[in-house]
């Protein structure tokens, strides 16, 4: 490739559109000014939305790459333009989610003086990156960059940063660009062994209660494919975590539903009584398996995973087989024979129906006065066909919304699992909806967690980004307050909320909004909201005391699940 | 059951490193009781040698969680009774207490340590040895009284005839070859 003399503002913007970038978010300051000086003259190739605060910038990053695939991209400024991005950077690492962020540092001279807005990024993000490098000359950037992405997509992706101090971003440099497809001591992941997934197939073979747990590992490793034939071939239940939603359809008859904490009766029951367990993509999180103790005791556990460090982390592997969940499943297709186990699955379906009767049918066609969060679930999602992607905030309705939205395509299901982020699913969904233009988004937040980054609707406002936005107001941290009822003797410690008027706010922001009381409202609303071009606030005043259930209180085992306080 | 690891890290030699691998240790309460960064045998490759009193399961995890550390090219853990490793200790000692008696020379004799330099102040002696070994020489020298001390971290180096991590590179870079 023939070199040309470039800035090293330049070289960022020219290395960005060699990894085929052409979206970023961001917020400009002092010491990333030469950064977006660049990026001015290349509005043809790359959309830079400018967001409310960093943290938005970071989610919608988020939301972007979960929807797409693709690493996200994120700029900030220096000191706290750099701190309000860790947030985000926790969250994206706990959840692997690919992130290349850059921050705007300081001229290297002053490194260390205190300067204005200097902060220690490099050290402040190494617990919360998955790789960081401060870059001080221009010559580094085409390589920093190159080894950013390959990190940050390859093997179990994650967030990684780059800080490049203002000299570097104004030297000048005869510009080459190389990707980066080996570094020798990081090994992404490793070649499927031929042994362990025979060894799989032969305990999958001679089970007779087996059940698959899936993660987001299907969805990282673009193994959704592979997995529906598995299960198919198999006939083998498979069960999802918070992250691992969508990777199945919602209607296949062998999706048996959610497991964990709030999750569906029969998987966690079942959990506790399958004689084989294979895991894929997914990392035995606390909330998915109760008291560890208490967890599949009896059962053989085979787990597929790429990093090897998940491996016995929680629940010990009798089969680990490590490498990615494509591969895996594909060696291990070829392994298993074809099956069925009708009674075990009618056993799921029972329990179905125990939970039918007991909770979802009160979730979701409520005879009670007051509008629970179930049913504008429900008609979200039927209105939409199922087919629509949806951005969740952190809490009550995001337990709700993962277990009554329906879905039928993959990376559909946006949430912010392992960090548990409040004030995650606004920005997130803006991202969303840039990833995925053509497809109807929906951002339900509650009434506490959208007022932690309801800034972002300026964003929203200002490149008409059209998302359908559900407020699910209960006037409560819901959530927390229903741990106080159930835990804590109904000591409403500090999670009672007196809110603004969020259709006046939304109204200000010249956004199109309307407001549901009653149930007689909801539907028509509902419609208007999914009719109406372009973003829409929909709040909805939903019951201020309901529960989620059923309910694996903590510490407590995950057979030991409650469908009702 | 806690006991003593010695956990060997290899790695690339980059600004940061350090901190990555000791916020591993951090996060999970666990001390470091011993830490020394050095060049391996392999130019361009440093290696740390951590000591820390833990179970093995615990110990397990966080050479796992320390392999995942980009720049992490390989890491180890072995019991003390699979490496032979030695610390070295230095003691100053004011002179008079030399020339009053033959005390302080028969200590040293005695322990092979060695003296290192004498000043018209004071002396300065040298010791290796396991932990144990060095502290009972300070205790010994402590009724002199010792004015300064200092202990480096651990040195370590495995009993097996090979390299291990010039056989694991070769074998990672098959494996890399392999993963495209």
């Amino acid at each position: 490739m023939a070199t040309k003399r470039v800035s090293g503002s330049q070289a960022v913007i020219l290395s960005l559109l060699e990894e085929e970038v052409d979206t970023i978010f961001g917020y400009p300051g002092g010491a990333i000014m030469p950064i977006y000086d660049a990026l001015y003259d290349f509005d043809q190739q790359v959309t830079h939305y400018l967001t409310r605060h960093e943290q938005g910038a970071i989610h919608a990053a988020e939301g972007y790459a979960s929807v797409t695939g693709k690493a996200g991209v994120c700029f900030a400024t220096s000191g706290p333009g750099a701190t309000n991005l860790i947030t985000g950077l926790a969250d994206a690492l706990i959840d692997s989610i690919p992130l290349v962020c850059i921050t705007g540092q300081v001229a290297s001279p002053l490194l260390g003086t205190d300067a204005f807005q200097e902060s220690d990024v490099v050290s402040i993000t190494l617990p919360v990156t998955k790789w960081n490098y401060q870059v001080t000359s221009a010559e580094e950037i085409p390589e920093a960059i190159a080894k950013a992405f390959h990190i940050a997509n390859s093997g179990r992706p994650g967030p990684v940063l780059l800080d490049i101090s203002k000299d570097a971003q104004f030297g000048l440099f005869d510009f080459e660009y190389k990707k980066c497809t080996k570094i020798r001591s990081y090994l992404p992941e490793y070649p499927v062994d031929p042994f362990q997934v025979k060894a799989a197939a032969d305990i999958i073979n001679e089970a007779k209660k087996p059940l698959i747990l899936f993660g987001h590992g299907v969805i990282l490793g673009h193994a959704e494919e592979e997995l529906r034939e598995f299960i198919e071939k198999t006939g083998i239940p498979a069960a999802w975590t918070l992250l691992g939603l969508s990777a199945l359809p919602s209607d296949h008859p062998l999706n048996v539903g959610m497991l964990g904490m709030h999750g569906n009766y029969g998987p966690n029951i079942k959990t506790n009584e399958a004689d084989v367990i294979i895991a894929v993509g997914m990392r035995f999180d606390d909330r998915v398996t109760g008291k560890v103790a208490a967890y599949a005791r009896q059962a053989k556990v085979i787990h597929l995973e790429i990093d090897p460090a998940e491996i016995n982390k929680i629940i010990k592997a009798e089969v680990p087989v490590l490498g990615s969940a494509k591969k895996s499943l594909r060696m291990l297709i070829g392994n298993v024979n074809q099956n069925s186990h009708e009674a075990w699955l009618q056993e799921f379906r029972d329990c179905d129906k125990i939970e039918y009767e007991k909770v979802i049918s009160h979730d979701i066609h409520p005879k009670k006065v007051g509008l629970t969060m179930g049913e504008v679930i429900r008609i979200a999602s039927e209105k939409t066909n199922n087919e629509a992607v949806l951005v969740t905030d952190v809490g009550q309705h995001q337990m709700i919304a993962s277990r009554y939205f329906k879905f039928s395509k993959t990376r559909s299901n946006v949430t912010s699992g392992g960090l548990g982020t409040m004030g995650y699913a606004l920005p997130a969904s803006m991202g969303a909806k840039i990833g995925q233009p053509n497809r109807v988004v929906f951002a339900v937040a509650g009434d506490g967690g959208f007022q932690m980054t309801i800034q972002e609707l300026g964003t929203i406002a200002q490149y008409g980004l059209d998302i359908k936005i559900i407020v699910l107001n209960n006037n409560f941290l819901g959530m927390v307050r229903q741990w106080q009822q159930l835990f804590f003797e109904k000591r409403y410690s500090f999670t009672e909320m007196k809110n603004p008027d969020f259709v006046g706010i939304a109204k200000a922001y010249g956004l199109a909004s309307q407001k549901v009381t009653s149930r007689d409202q909801l539907e028509d609303a509902v419609q208007a909201m999914i009719d109406h071009q372009g973003p829409y606030v929909l709040e909805v005043v939903v019951e201020k005391e309901d529960n989620v259930f059923p309910m694996v209180p903590t510490g407590a085992s995950v057979s030991d699940i409650l469908l009702e306080p | 059951m806690k006991q003593e690891y010695i956990i060997t890290v290899f790695s690339e030699d980059h600004i940061g490193l350090l901190s990555r691998i000791t916020i591993i240790f951090t996060r999970r309460k666990i001390n470091i009781d011993s830490l020394t960064v050095s060049a391996s045998a392999i130019p361009g490759i440093f290696k740390f040698t951590i000591v820390i009193n833990e179970t093995s399961d615990r110990v397990q995890k966080v050479v796992a969680q320390l392999e995942k550390v980009v720049d992490v090219i390989k890491a180890y853990f072995n019991t003390n009774a699979e490496m032979i490793f030695q610390e070295i200790a230095l003691y100053k000692v004011p002179i008079e207490e030399l020339f009053e008696s033959d005390k302080i020379e028969k200590i040293v004799r005695n322990s092979g340590a060695r003296i290192l330099e004498i000043t018209r102040e004071y002396v300065v002696i040298e010791k290796t040895g396991h932990t144990r070994e060095t502290q009972q020489l300070f205790d010994e020298l402590n009724i002199f009284g010792v004015t300064q001390f200092n202990r480096s971290g651990r040195v370590a180096i495995t009993r097996s005839s090979i390299e291990k991590l010039s056989e694991f590179l070769k074998e990672r870079d098959s494996l890399l070859e392999q993963v495209d």
